[in-house]
C-alpha cells in the first residue's frame, strides 16, 4: 500500500514549508475586492456615529448645545462628556499609564480632539448633525514646541495633581510626563569629556503618521437579551482590547467578543484604544442597536496615533583612529496632549536604548524626557518595534557625523566598530543581549554588490564636474547598517497594562489530514495565513495548502497580544512551531502503535513517521490523523490537537545593510533614487517572496518618511498636513526600484531561528535615504539637516551652503 | 468627508443647463469633471444645494482643428488632450501640460473647461491658455460672448465669467514656434510648486516672438508680457534668459505654503522658467 515514490525532495516541495516562495493565499480575495473590512459590515438596524471635533488646539469648552442636532430628523443621540461621566467613561486609560479624554471634559488640548459623538440612523444625517452641535470655546495659549512647553507657565493637563508622580516616576514640570534613563551617565560623560574626538548634534526625527489605507473604525453591538457585547474593529491586538474593554466597562470578559476582520494596514496606528471605540460601545449599550464608527482620512491623520517626534541630542566619542568609545543621548519626546504611546509598560521610551546600534560601544547613556504639547496623542511604533526607528536613525546619523569629524569614510568607520560575529550573544552597554549577528559578512557583501569603490569614484567625478559648472546635480551615497530589536517579548520584562507579551497558537488536525491553526496575532497585510501555514507544514508534515490559519476572533482564537513590533513571527511563529511539535510528539506515538514498534523506533521524515532503518515502513501524517480520530489506541486519547503559549526567552535582533544612491538637484531640491540595495538578515527565511514584499513596503514607507511625509502644525496648533495632498504617501510613480539581498543568521533561541522582517526596511531605510542626502552635500560642509528632505528643505540646505551663487 | 445634501440635475443641452442656473441662482453650481468642486463639497467648504452636471451635454465635447483655429469643448478631458492625434502635432504643449496633471484617473474626469473656469491658481490650464493667448467662450442669459484668457482671472476663484454664465469652449490659434511646459511638483497629484508655459518663435538665431506664463506663483495665473519681451530680438542665450527671469519675478507674487516659503518659490520659478525657455528654444 505504501510506496517510496515520490522522493524526499518532491515530498518536501509538496509541503510548501519553510523556505518556499509560496504565493499569498490572502491575495485571491484582496485582489478581487472580496476582502471583508469593518466598513463592509452591515447589520440590521445599524446606527452611525460621527464626531464633533475641536477646531482649536487649546481652549476651554464653556458650553455645548446639542438641541439643534437632536432636533434633526434621524438623529438618535448626541453624547458629550457629561453623558459619559456617570459611567466613568468620559476619560479612559491609555496604554502608557496616562489617561485620555474620551470626549472633551471642560477643555480641548489638540485640534481635532473629540468633543461630542452624534449617533444617527444614516451616515449622512450624522454628518449633518455634527454641523448643528454648537460648542462655545474660550481660546487658551497654545504650546506646540516641547522645549517651550517645559519652560511655560501654561499648564496643559490641569487634571493632573501638581507635583505628583506620573506612571513613570517624578514629573519636574506640569507639562513633563517622565524622565526615563538607561546606561551609565557618569561614566559616559567622563569618557566623552576626555575623548580624542567628539561629535555632537541635535537630530530631529519628525512627527509623522502610519496612515494605513484603511482608517480606524468599529462596529459595536450590544445584545441586550444575552448581555453579550460584540465589537468588530480595526484592532491590531484584539485580545488586549477585550481585556481592557472589560476592565473599563465592568462587563465580564466572557461577555465581550472582539473581532478583527480583514485589516487594511495598521503600522501601529491600530494598536491603541480610541474614543471612537468607547463612544460606539456606549452608544450601542444606550440604544440597543449596533453602532458603526469609521473615521475619514482627515480624522485619521489629525486624531489617531501619530509616530516619532523625537528631538535627540547626541554625543559620540572616538579615538583618532576611529574606535568609538562612548555614546550619550538625551531625547525630548513630544507626546502630544495625552501620553498614549503604545510601549511595554516598563519602557516608556520603548526600546530606544537599542541606539548603540550595530556597534561595540563600551559605555553609553540615554535619557528621555516625555513632554505634553497641544498636539494629537500617540507616539506609536510606525512599522517598527517600539522607538527602534528613532534609535536607528539617531545612531546612523551620529556615525556619519563622526566620520566627518574623523575625516574618514563612513563605511570604514562602521566596519571598525561593528560587533564581531564571535561576540554574540552580545551584551550591550545599555542592557540588551543581542542574540546573533554577522555584521561584517553582511556589510562586505553589500559594499561589493553595489561596487562601493566604483560609486565613490563616480561621485568624485561628478563633484568635480559640479565644481567646474558643468552640472547642477550631485550624487549622494547613503549607508546604513541597522540592528533592530523585535519580538516583544519576554513576560519577565514586557507587558502592556499588565498583560504579558507572550503569544499563542492552537492547532486542530482534522481526521482526513488537513488542519486549522488559530493564533493570538492578527494579520493586517503581513500574510500570516500564508507564512504560519508554512511553519506548520515543515513542523507537522501536512501541506501548507491544507492548513487554515485563523486569527482575530477572541471567542475562538487563543489569547495573545497581537501584531505590531515585528512580534508575530518571533513570538506567535514560535508558538506555532512549538504547538506543531506537540502534535508531532503525539503523532509519533500513534505511528509507533500503527507500525507495531516502540515510540523511539520511529522517526519523523518530512510528511510521515518511518521505522528507523526501514524507510519503506511508514505512516503518513494523513494516515496518523485518521487513526487519531477513528481507531482505539491504548493509552492515547482520541483526537490530534495542541496548544502552545510561548514566552520568548529574549527578543530577536534582525539586522541589515542598506545602500542608497541618490541624485540631488541643488537648484530645485528635487531628488531621484538611482539605486537602492537592501540586504536583510532576518534569521531563518520562511517565505522569500513575502520577505521581499515586506522589504519593498517598508522601504517605500521609509522613502516617504525621509523624503517628505510629515505631520506639521503651525504656531496656533493648526494641523497643516491633514490630507493626502500635503501628507506624502508615495504612489507607484514616486516609489523607487529596490534590489533585495540577504544573509541568514538564525536566532539561536527561536524554535525555527526566525527573527521577523516586516519592520526592518522602515528602520534601516530612513537613515539610508537621509544619509544619501547628507552625503551629497558633505563636501560643501553639511553636517546635519532635519528631515523630511522635501524639495524646499534640500534647497534650503544647499542655499545655506552657498550653492546658489 | 460627507457632503451636505444637494439636488442633482443632469440637463441634456446648454439651454436647459442655463435655465437651471437661472432658476436656482446662487444655490446652483455647474459641475464638469468635479475634481475641484466635489472635494470642496465633501469638506463642506462649498455648499451647493443644486448641482448641475454638464456630462450629458454633447455640444460641450469635442476637439476641433479648423485651419489655424483650435477649439476645445469645455467638457474635453485632460485624457482627450493627451490622446488626440492632431492636437499633439499642432499644439504639443497641451499634451505636455496635460500629462503632468495629477494621475490617469483624475485626467480621465478632469476637463479643460472646469480647469480654466474654476479660477484655482493651482490649475495648469489657465496659465497655459494665457500663454497661448486663448479666448474663452461663455454663454449666459444674454447669449454668448468671448473673454480673453489673459484678462479672465481677477483673484483666486474670481473670474470675469458671470455666475449666470457657463464656459462652453476654449479657442486659440495654432501656436507657431517651440513650446514647452515645465512643472515642478512634490508628487503625483500635487499642484505645481512652480510651472512655466513658454512659446518662442525663432528666425535664424534670433527670437522673434515669445509668450511666457507661470502657474501657482500668484493668486492668479501670471502671463508675463515683459518676460516674453525680454527674449525677443535675442538669441535666447543665458543673458536673455536671466532678463526674462528678472521680468517674470517682478510679475509673480507667490505665497508660502507646505511646498516651501516665498524665497524658495521665487528661486524655483526662475529655474523652471530657464528650463522651459531652453527646451522651447531647442524645439523652435
Amino acid at each position: 500500500m505504501n510506496d517510496l515514490t515520490p522522493d524526499r525532495d518532491e515530498r518536501t516541495a509538496k509541503l510548501k514549508g519553510i523556505g518556499c516562495a509560496r504565493k499569498r493565499v490572502e491575495d485571491a480575495r484582496f485582489t478581487q475586492g472580496k476582502g471583508n473590512y469593518v466598513d463592509d459590515l452591515k447589520l440590521p438596524g445599524m446606527l452611525f456615529g460621527d464626531f464633533v471635533r475641536s477646531p482649536y488646539a487649546h481652549a476651554r469648552v464653556t458650553a455645548i448645545d446639542t438641541s439643534a442636532a437632536m432636533a434633526l430628523d434621524g438623529v438618535v443621540a448626541v453624547l458629550t462628556a457629561a453623558d459619559l461621566a456617570p459611567l466613568g467613561l468620559h476619560w479612559m486609560p491609555t496604554l502608557a499609564g496616562d489617561k485620555q479624554m474620551v470626549l472633551a471634559d471642560g477643555k480641548v488640548l489638540f485640534q481635532g480632539q473629540e468633543v461630542a459623538f452624534v449617533v444617527a440612523h444614516d451616515r449622512y444625517v450624522a454628518a449633518d448633525a455634527v454641523e448643528l452641535v454648537e460648542v462655545e470655546y474660550e481660546e487658551l495659549p497654545v504650546l506646540t514646541d516641547p522645549f517651550k512647553a517645559m519652560q511655560s507657565d501654561v499648564v496643559l493637563r490641569e487634571d493632573l495633581t501638581p507635583g505628583a508622580d506620573g506612571a513613570h516616576g517624578p514629573r519636574r514640570h506640569p507639562n513633563h510626563i517622565f524622565l526615563w534613563e538607561a546606561g551609565d551617565k557618569a561614566a559616559t560623560e567622563q569618557v566623552i569629556a576626555s575623548a580624542d574626538v567628539v561629535a555632537e548634534e541635535m537630530i530631529h526625527y519628525h512627527r509623522t503618521h502610519p496612515c494605513p489605507l484603511e482608517t480606524c473604525g468599529c462596529v459595536a453591538s450590544m445584545d441586550k437579551v444575552n448581555g453579550k457585547l460584540t465589537v468588530w474593529g480595526t484592532f491590531q491586538a484584539p485580545h488586549a482590547v477585550r481585556t481592557v474593554a472589560s476592565l473599563i466597562s465592568g462587563i465580564e470578559e466572557h461577555n465581550i467578543r472582539i473581532i478583527s476582520p480583514d485589516i487594511g494596514g495598521g503600522f501601529g496606528n491600530k494598536v491603541g484604544v480610541y474614543p471612537g471605540y468607547v463612544c460606539s460601545i456606549v452608544a450601542s449599550i444606550v440604544t440597543g442597536a449596533p453602532v458603526k464608527w469609521v473615521e475619514d482620512r482627515m480624522e485619521n491623520l489629525m486624531a489617531t496615533a501619530f509616530a516619532r517626534d523625537y528631538w535627540m541630542k547626541g554625543r559620540i566619542s572616538a579615538t583618532r583612529d576611529g574606535k568609538i568609545t562612548g555614546l550619550w543621548c538625551h531625547v525630548t519626546a513630544d507626546h502630544g496632549a495625552f501620553d498614549a504611546c503604545a510601549d511595554p509598560t516598563k519602557f516608556p521610551a520603548g526600546f530606544f536604548h537599542i541606539c548603540t546600534g550595530s556597534y561595540d560601544i563600551p559605555v553609553a547613556y540615554v535619557g528621555v524626557d516625555g513632554v505634553y504639547t497641544n498636539k494629537a496623542p500617540g507616539g506609536v511604533a510606525y512599522r517598527c518595534s517600539f522607538r527602534v526607528t528613532e534609535a536607528a536613525y539617531f545612531i546612523e546619523r551620529m556615525i556619519e557625523i563622526l566620520a566627518i569629524e574623523l575625516n574618514m569614510d563612513a563605511a570604514d568607520l562602521r566596519r571598525i566598530n561593528f560587533i564581531r560575529a564571535d561576540q554574540f550573544p552580545y551584551p550591550s552597554a545599555l542592557g540588551w543581549e543581542y542574540d546573533s549577528g554577522d555584521y561584517h559578512t553582511a556589510w562586505d557583501k553589500a559594499l561589493k554588490a553595489v561596487d562601493y569603490a566604483g560609486l565613490r569614484a563616480e561621485q568624485a567625478t561628478r563633484l568635480a564636474a559640479f565644481k567646474r559648472g558643468e552640472t547642477r546635480k550631485l550624487i549622494g551615497i547613503g549607508l546604513t547598517h541597522f540592528t533592530e530589536i523585535v519580538g516583544a517579548g519576554p513576560v519577565k520584562n514586557c507587558d502592556i497594562l499588565g498583560l504579558g507579551m507572550f503569544d499563542s497558537c492552537e492547532i486542530r488536525i482534522h481526521p482526513t489530514g488537513s488542519a486549522i491553526a488559530r493564533l493570538g496575532t492578527i494579520s493586517q497585510g503581513q500574510g500570516h495565513a500564508t507564512t504560519f501555514a508554512q511553519i506548520l507544514a515543515s513542523e507537522i508534515g501536512i501541506p501548507a495548502d491544507k492548513i487554515t490559519i485563523e486569527e482575530g476572533d477572541t471567542d475562538t482564537a487563543p489569547y495573545g497580544l497581537g501584531t505590531y513590533g515585528s512580534r508575530s513571527t518571533p513570538v506567535a511563529g514560535a508558538a506555532t512551531a512549538m504547538a506543531g511539535r506537540k502534535i508531532r510528539a503525539k503523532a509519533q506515538m500513534i505511528a509507533a502503535y500503527l507500525l507495531e514498534v516502540h515510540d523511539d523506533d520511529v522517526e519523523f521524515d518530512i510528511d510521515r513517521f518511518a521505522v528507523k532503518g526501514a524507510p519503506e515502513r511508514f505512516k503518513t501524517m494523513a494516515e496518523i490523523a485518521f487513526a487519531a480520530y477513528h481507531q482505539a489506541i491504548p493509552g492515547i486519547e482520541p483526537g490530534l490537537e495542541a496548544v502552545s503559549y510561548y514566552d520568548p526567552p529574549n527578543m530577536t535582533y534582525p539586522f541589515g545593510a542598506y545602500i542608497c544612491v541618490m541624485e540631488i538637484d541643488v537648484d530645485t531640491g528635487e531628488t531621484q533614487i538611482r539605486q537602492f540595495y537592501a540586504l536583510d538578515d532576518c534569521g531563518t527565511r520562511i517565505n522569500p517572496m513575502v520577505i521581499e514584499g515586506q522589504v519593498h513596503g517598508g522601504l517605500t514607507e521609509a522613502y516617504a518618511i525621509a523624503m517628505g511625509q510629515e505631520i506639521a502644525y503651525d504656531e496656533m496648533g493648526n494641523m497643516k498636513t491633514a490630507t493626502l495632498m500635503d501628507f506624502f504617501l508615495p504612489t507607484a510613480w514616486e516609489t523607487p526600484h529596490y534590489t533585495t539581498d540577504w544573509t541568514e543568521t538564525p536566532s539561536p533561541h527561536h524554535p525555527i531561528g526566525a527573527k521577523g522582517v516586516g519592520e526592518s526596511p522602515n528602520v534601516g531605510g530612513v537613515p539610508a535615504f537621509s544619509n544619501a542626502v547628507h552625503d551629497a552635500l558633505r563636501p560643501f560642509g553639511l553636517r546635519h539637516t532635519h528631515m523630511p528632505h522635501d524639495h524646499w528643505r534640500i534647497w534650503k540646505a544647499a542655499h545655506e551652503l552657498g550653492l546658489h551663487g | 468627508m460627507i457632503p451636505a445634501a444637494f439636488a442633482y440635475h443632469r440637463p441634456g443641452d446648454l439651454p436647459a443647463a442655463l435655465a437651471l442656473l437661472q432658476q436656482y441662482g446662487d444655490e446652483a453650481r455647474v459641475i464638469a469633471g468635479g475634481h475641484s468642486l466635489i472635494p470642496m463639497m465633501k469638506l463642506r467648504m462649498a455648499e451647493v444645494p443644486h448641482l448641475i452636471d454638464l456630462q450629458a451635454i454633447e455640444s460641450l465635447r469635442g476637439i476641433r482643428i479648423e485651419g489655424r483655429q483650435i477649439t476645445l469643448g469645455a467638457m474635453v478631458t485632460q485624457q482627450d488632450l493627451i490622446a488626440h492625434q492632431g492636437l499633439g502635432q499642432s499644439a504639443p504643449i497641451l499634451r505636455e501640460a496635460a500629462i503632468q496633471i495629477a494621475d490617469p484617473q483624475v485626467r480621465a474626469m478632469g476637463t479643460v473647461g472646469g480647469n480654466v473656469a474654476n479660477g484655482d491658481p493651482g490649475n495648469d490650464m489657465p496659465g497655459l491658455m494665457q500663454c497661448l493667448g486663448a479666448i474663452f467662450h461663455v454663454t449666459g442669459p444674454e447669449g454668448p460672448r468671448t473673454l480673453p484668457a489673459r484678462g479672465f482671472y481677477e483673484s483666486a476663484y474670481m473670474t470675469a465669467r458671470a455666475e449666470s454664465e457657463i464656459l462652453t469652449a476654449v479657442s486659440f490659434e495654432v501656436p507657431t514656434g517651440g513650446q514647452a511646459y515645465e512643472k515642478q511638483k512634490r508628487k503625483i497629484g500635487d499642484y505645481a510648486t512652480a510651472a512655466a508655459a513658454v512659446i518662442v518663435r525663432r528666425e535664424g538665431t534670433t527670437c522673434t516672438a515669445a509668450s511666457i506664463a507661470m502657474t501657482n506663483l500668484s493668486d492668479v495665473p501670471v502671463w508675463s508680457e515683459a518676460a516674453g519681451a525680454a527674449l525677443v530680438g535675442t538669441p535666447c542665450d543665458d543673458a536673455a534668459t536671466r532678463n526674462a527671469i528678472a521680468a517674470m519675478l517682478a510679475d509673480i507674487d507667490p505665497a508660502g505654503d507646505n511646498r516651501g516659503p516665498v524665497e524658495f518659490k521665487r528661486h524655483t520659478a526662475g529655474i523652471i522658467l530657464a528650463r522651459a525657455i531652453a527646451r522651447a528654444w531647442s524645439r523652435a
